[in-house]
């Protein structure tokens, strides 16, 4: 009898200890649902129920660049963009070995900015990438390479030792958000449709070394591997960014790579007339990003590509996918209309 | 003995050292009274007290102390 | 490896894993295992260091001890034959030969620890006077990195030397005994300064699970983690920035640096010590105290007396009370008498040990003029005090102020002061400086400043100074209660439930309120520098 109350006890005991601990974890993490949404849009892709052919990695110039909702639309290409904020290479080739567990797209395509970084750089940066993804071994090989020296391991196994101190700049977000999130993306887009004209870019900065970094190369090389071996085409793309700078000697070694290993590598910063960019406004930001409108024409553009090229399939009437993606195409209306009836309201 | 507690009175007049046997114990004298009183006992009774003598045991009581001193005097 | 890392808690964790899983007699093969360990991830160069000491002690102890049988043997073998002035000689000769290794295992010690930490000091010195003699050659500074824990684990055994040369205890015969005894890891850092006798008792033998005091010791290191990462850290930047920019922070600021200070080195300090000592409970070494509840003293001499207990002890047994009763000291005291007067002659012996103690003391804290100046504003303060205690007795019972609330409080407050005050020397970063801040308070008045939002441009927030005003109470009410009996005993008669919440609430605490991760540097405890 008294061996059971105290068995009943100490489970209570360690009960409360990790219930209050789990509610402080998930109170004290940013949410992602406000100001800064990119930190919330790796964790989004969990939600997915069917399958997709394309999948797109890489940083911003892939999630407010492309958008998967015109690809269906236009030609019935089902896609999903896993990419987030300033997502390092290695980032995305662990965030592509997590996806294969998950399905195995036809088509690969990979956004090469992201070669211009051999080291981490921002710890804020890993966070939104990392702490989004489901745990596994993907997660881990990732957060080990991603780490900055002052990090530690275990701040991503427990994140309420990264944000204990949060606790002094908690809003009401974070109780709305304690228990449901909203969906933020349109299958990894974040949709803006804002307008500010490009004014040009500032003058490159001239570097020491145009090389790429050892690193970057090899998870470039790894990327390649892994497509491979799953008979998944890759494609290497250059969004239509202006800023940060592309230079020359970096697109040079990117296409001598697509030529060794005979990708297909499609810069677009060398494509506007093709794809009908227009800077003055379909960009939100001078040309950083582009907005819904440059969106749209970017991937109409590169959706035909897809077709012609390597014959994606076209998924409209099948059952399955229509109902999923009529619901997404209505959100994403939804949201456009929204945001524009705000954009006016706010002039 | 007699000259033994007329130092011991001269340093604190207020304790009763024929009675009290805990005066490092309690913090009653502390190094200072400690040091000069074996600089007193060397020029009263001629017996140099070594460091490592000095411990809780022999100083805790007059009585204590005393022995002390017969005994570094027997053994000189 | 700072205690406050996490590399810290796992190393611990499975330390506290495999000590109860080996069998128990293997227990301390483990804790030496785990020191080496933890000292190599210093370094493992430094190693080396520590091996000689261990080594040059573990010799020396063991041949004071043979000459001491051999004196014995000899003794009892011609007990009839020798006379009392034969004995008397062949015993003087004897010690001689012991005194001739003490001596050898000292230098031998010390220089060590002299030339690593002290080398420096002194060329810069040789520099400065080079330059006021206008002579254009300097000396090339040296890169001695300082091992890790060398100025504790030197004196720890110099006084386990000391000890075996007085034949307190015998000699400890395993050299991994001994050198557990020189490396063991919780008080390599910062101490306490422990003595053989004191540790050996628990060090070496079996311990089983104890429930209880592993729990206590688990405690013991959580308060630790409160008054380090809750309190010292949090007040830290407030204190940086204060004492490091002293032309932009004078008169108030000074004043608010050095309470602040006060506050720090005392939450630092302690908390690191609390961490010590519950590491020993865990493991069952019972470690010493090295607090007494310091910032409660009456005087300066109280409160060197429960402050830094281990250093003082050890300053006082192996420096103070050898030096002042030695023969030549005697001598000195009785010539001084016999000419210059009692008053004189007594004294003498008391002054001259006590300014030794205090100038090593400060050159034990770090290599620096600071450290001498300050040491010897405490022997000052310390010496003068005791020249007026015939005044204060005199005029406390003229006011019959002894024994009253009041005036206790006063004493406290005051000895809080003036302690603090004396600190500054190692706040700012030369003797100058501090003269100037001192004077500063004395003689600028912009205390309009602090309050028209000045507290708050020194680095921590409105929400930092409320944590640490709670955090203060709580400490300042747990010394209340300790003075009473353990306040871990008195916990633990409480319902399980009240207990429970006490301890996940100081968890809890420590994991929100603490200054560590993202956005702290985590900081050296400040004694670890020593």
């Amino acid at each position: 009898m008294i061996k059971q109350k105290k068995i009943v006890g100490i489970t209570s005991i360690l009960l409360a200890v990790i219930i209050s601990l789990w509610f402080l974890q998930r109170l004290l993490m940013p949410k992602y649902m406000g100001q800064v949404v990119e930190g919330a849009l790796i964790a989004e892709y969990y939600q997915e129920t069917t399958n997709h052919d394309v999948i797109f990695i890489g940083d911003c110039e892939v999630y407010e660049n492309f958008s998967p909702i015109t690809l269906w639309e236009k030609y019935g290409i089902t896609s999903y963009i896993r990419g987030s904020a300033q997502q390092l290479i290695w980032q995305s080739y662990y965030l592509l070995e997590e996806t294969l567990q998950y399905e195995k797209p036809d088509i690969v395509v990979f956004n090469v900015l992201a070669m211009q970084y051999n080291e981490p750089q921002k710890e804020a940066y890993n966070r939104m990438t990392l702490d989004g993804m489901k745990w596994s071994l993907s997660k881990v090989k990732s957060i080990q390479e991603s780490m900055l020296e002052e990090e530690s391991f275990i701040e991503y196994f427990f994140p309420l030792l990264r944000y204990h101190s949060r606790w002094s700049e908690l809003t009401v977000e974070d109780w709305n958000y304690l228990w449901k999130k909203d969906i933020i993306s349109h299958n990894g887009y974040y949709m803006r449709v804002d307008v500010k004209a490009s004014v040009g870019a500032p003058p490159a900065k001239k570097l020491a070394n145009y090389e790429f970094g050892s690193r970057a190369y090899y998870y470039l090389d790894q990327i390649r591997i892994l497509c491979e071996q799953n008979q998944i085409a890759l494609v290497l793309v250059k969004a239509p960014s202006i800023y940060p700078h592309w230079y020359k000697e970096w697109d040079m070694q990117i296409e001598t790579y697509a030529e060794k290993y005979g990708l297909l590598y499609l810069n677009f910063l060398e494509m506007f007339e093709e794809t009908g960019i227009d800077l003055s406004v379909d960009t939100y930001d001078g040309g950083l990003h582009l907005n819904l409108f440059g969106a749209e024409k970017l991937s109409e553009y590169f959706g035909k590509i897809l077709v012609e090229e390597y014959g994606v399939f076209d998924h409209r009437g099948e059952e399955i996918y229509d109902t999923i993606w009529e619901e997404k195409v209505s959100f994403y209306k939804k949201k456009k209309e929204e945001k524009l009836a705000e954009l006016t309201e706010n002039k | 003995m007699e000259e033994l507690l007329a130092i011991l009175e001269e340093l604190h007049p207020e304790v009763d050292f024929r009675t009290c046997c805990t005066l490092v114990e309690d913090k009653i004298i502390d190094s200072f009274d400690i040091v000069s009183l074996i600089s007193e006992i060397h020029s009263e009774f001629d017996v140099a007290i070594p460091a490592e003598e000095i411990i809780p045991e022999n100083f805790n009581s007059a009585a204590a102390l005393y022995r002390l001193i017969q005994r570094l005097e027997e053994e000189d | 490896m700072l205690f406050t890392s996490y590399e810290f808690l796992g190393f611990l964790f499975l330390l506290f894993l495999l000590y109860y899983i080996i069998p128990k007699r293997y227990q301390w093969i483990c804790l030496l295992c785990a020191s080496y360990l933890f000292y190599a991830f210093s370094g493992i160069k430094y190693l080396g260091y520590i091996v000689s000491t261990t080594c040059s002690t573990y010799l020396v102890c063991y041949k004071m001890e043979k000459i001491g049988e051999e004196q014995k043997n000899y003794i009892r073998l011609n007990k009839e034959r020798l006379t009392r002035e034969e004995k008397k000689s062949y015993k003087i000769y004897m010690k001689k030969k012991q005194w001739n290794w003490l001596l050898f295992g000292l230098i031998f010690n010390f220089s060590i620890l002299a030339v690593c930490k002290y080398v420096n000091f002194s060329i810069s010195n040789i520099n400065n006077v080079l330059q006021l003699i206008k002579s254009n050659s300097r000396l090339p500074f040296l890169s001695i990195a300082l091992p890790l824990g060398i100025s504790y684990y030197t004196f720890q055994m110099m006084g386990y030397a000391i000890d075996i040369y007085r034949g307190k205890y015998p000699a400890e015969r395993n050299l991994g005994k001994l050198a557990l005894f020189a490396s063991f890891f919780p008080q390599l850092m910062q101490g306490p300064i422990s003595r053989f006798d004191d540790l050996s008792k628990t060090m070496f033998s079996a311990h089983s699970f104890d429930r209880k005091r592993i729990f206590f010791g688990l405690q013991r290191i959580l308060w630790g983690f409160f008054k380090k990462l809750v309190i010292a850290d949090r007040i830290l930047p407030a204190v940086t920035t204060i004492t490091h920019n002293p032309e932009n922070y004078q008169g108030v600021y000074v004043f608010i640096g050095m309470l602040f200070y006060a506050l720090e080195l005392y939450a630092d300090f302690t908390g690191g010590i609390d961490m010590v000592i519950g590491i020993g409970e865990v493991l069952g070494v019972q470690v010493k105290e090295n607090f007494n509840r310091p910032y409660f003293s009456k005087s300066i001499k109280e409160y060197w007396n429960r402050w830094h207990i281990s250093l003082g002890a050890w300053f006082t047994e192996y420096i103070f009370y050898p030096v002042s009763v030695c023969q030549p000291m005697l001598k000195l005291s009785k010539f001084s008498r016999n000419h210059f007067g009692e008053a004189i002659g007594k004294r003498i012996p008391v002054y001259l040990a006590t300014i030794l103690v205090w100038l090593i003391t400060g050159i034990w804290h770090g290599a620096a003029w600071n450290f001498v100046v300050w040491g010897l504003m405490n022997c000052l303060v310390l010496l003068i005090s005791q020249e007026l205690q015939p005044c204060y007795r005199w005029f406390h019972r003229k006011f019959h102020l002894e024994g009253k609330w009041g005036f206790r409080l006063f004493q406290v407050v005051r000895t809080v002061l003036l302690m603090s005050s004396i600190r500054m020397f190692d706040c700012y970063r030369d003797v100058s400086t501090t003269f100037r801040m001192f004077f500063s308070m004395l003689t600028k008045y912009n205390f309009m400043e602090l309050l028209n939002g000045g507290m708050l441009k020194l680095g921590i927030s409105a929400i930092d100074y409320g944590i640490l005003f709670i955090g203060m109470i709580i400490l300042i009410g747990v010394s209340f209660i300790g003075r009473s009996g353990s306040v871990r005993e008195k916990i633990a008669k409480k319902p399980i439930i009240v207990q429970f919440l006490i301890w996940y609430g100081l968890f809890l605490a420590v994991l929100l309120f603490g200054a560590y991760g993202e956005g702290y540097d985590a900081s050296q405890f400040i004694y670890n520098q020593f």
